[in-house]
């Protein structure tokens, strides 16, 4: 198994496409062998598909369609030693997936997000204001993503306040009363895409509030596909959001609940960027093959994190296209990319789109 | 109130638990109630009895109340909880 200590002291956006390549193919075909030989489900699954998988060294993983974790509850832990389950929203479905998840897992998950975020927030904890409600964590058992993404993100905050009320209305109270102490320091703002969109710019639009905070970071994250059936671009989301909150920088960010910890940062060009723990690949589904720079394909995610359940490659239901290599002008290295929209058909399960 | 009693007092309050239950065998995640909510609740209540502004990887470090004890004494040298 991977050396977790020396991995997590890589740079986040720094190995070049050599450098990367050969950790990744090492480390992922491990993870390959580790759960060909913990999960009965996967190894039946590899079998199937690709009996002689294991014949040569490093090969890229097989990867498994997201749903699979709706229908299947897929673990390479002994049952007593999963700690949490975490599962997706899903809405519009009765399915949701559910991932295992053990002690040493969800301790990674949290360790490589911290390093990430940390990237684009500091090493400092800020006062933080979240687009919620409060009882969005309250279900301690069962998190939902939405949970997940609050839970994961508010050890960055401290004075954490919610600005939204149970019913989704506004809490002006509580967000006046935030401004007012913070409105000089740097801020940390988060929400799901579609809530700060929908309940907080929108609503303190027509109620003709703003709250022009002289510095801060909004971070958000969960799908677009409400927004862009509103037909609302992140060009117009950003504009429209600086509007309520002043000139703060936003930052999108794209991750799922089957792979929590590595997510994908929008950086200063509008880009997202794979960190060093995780990669991408578009797929052109209808051969599996993979497809060049600049074509539009589902993305694969591949994670170094899952151990505690076969989820390390992973074919999403979202449309996406690898824009570059190392060679972002924002100076980052490793893939970028951006996220086009959802497969047609594919059932509404981003993380935001959890409130009707 | 000694430091040791007001961390405690913290412990039972963030956690809801009893004070039996705070002990040097309490750690993160293996008692039901330490857990990943709970644990903001409990830094959030550290920070204000010890009037102090804990880093995020000691967050994360923090993972029982011996490694609470110890966090603490990195922040504030004059505590003693012996």
């Amino acid at each position: 198994m991977a050396n977790w200590t020396e991995l997590l002291e890589l740079p986040v956006y720094q190995l070049n496409k050599a450098d990367k390549k050969a950790l990744f193919s090492t480390e992922l075909f491990k993870l390959s062998q580790h759960h060909y030989q913990s999960c009965l489900a996967y190894r039946r699954i590899i079998d199937a598909v690709e009996p002689r998988f294991f014949f040569k060294e490093n090969q890229p993983p097989i990867a498994l369609a997201a749903n699979i974790f709706k229908h299947h509850f897929l673990s390479s832990v002994e049952q007593q030693n999963i700690a949490k389950i975490t599962t997706s929203s899903g809405t519009t479905s009765a399915q949701v997936s559910k991932i295992a998840l053990d002690k040493e897992n969800i301790a990674r998950q949290q360790r490589v997000l911290t390093k990430i975020i940390k990237q684009w927030l500091g090493k400092k904890r800020l006062p933080m204001l979240i687009i919620d409600h409060p009882n969005v964590i309250k279900d301690k058992r069962s998190y939902s993503a939405r949970g997940v993404g609050i839970q994961g993100l508010s050890l960055f905050g401290y004075h954490h306040t919610y600005a939204l009320n149970e019913d989704m209305s506004i809490n002006e109270d509580a967000i006046t009363e935030f401004f007012s102490r913070y409105q000089n320091e740097k801020v940390f703002i988060f929400g799901f895409t579609f809530m700060v969109w929908q309940y907080f710019v929108k609503a303190l639009q027509n109620l003709a509030r703003s709250y022009p905070f002289k510095q801060g970071i909004l971070l958000h994250s969960g799908g677009w596909k409400k927004l862009q059936q509103q037909a609302v671009s992140n060009d117009i989301f950003k504009q429209q959001t600086k509007q309520v909150l002043g000139n703060i920088h936003i930052h999108n960010f794209y991750g799922m609940v089957e792979q929590t910890g590595t997510v994908y940062v929008e950086c200063e060009q509008g880009h997202l960027h794979c960190p060093v723990w995780s990669d991408i690949q578009i797929i052109n589904v209808a051969n599996m093959q993979e497809l060049p720079k600049g074509e539009r394909g589902v993305i694969q995610v591949n994670s170094l994190l899952p151990t505690s359940y076969p989820g390390h490659a992973i074919i999403t239901e979202d449309i996406g296209i690898l824009l570059g290599e190392d060679d972002c002008q924002c100076g980052r290295k490793g893939k970028y990319f951006s996220v086009l929209g959802r497969i047609e058909q594919a059932q509404v399960r981003g993380c935001s789109d959890t409130q009707n | 109130m000694t430091a040791i009693e007001k961390l405690k007092s913290a412990f039972v309050t963030a956690l809801e638990i009893s004070e039996q239950e705070v002990n040097d065998s309490l750690s993160y995640s293996e008692h039901p109630a330490w857990d990943s909510t709970a644990h903001m609740i409990l830094i959030a209540q550290l920070e204000a009895d010890f009037d102090v502004m804990i880093d995020i990887d000691d967050i994360i470090d923090m993972s029982s109340f011996n490694q609470a004890k110890a966090t603490l004494l990195k922040y504030d040298e004059n505590l003693s909880f012996e």
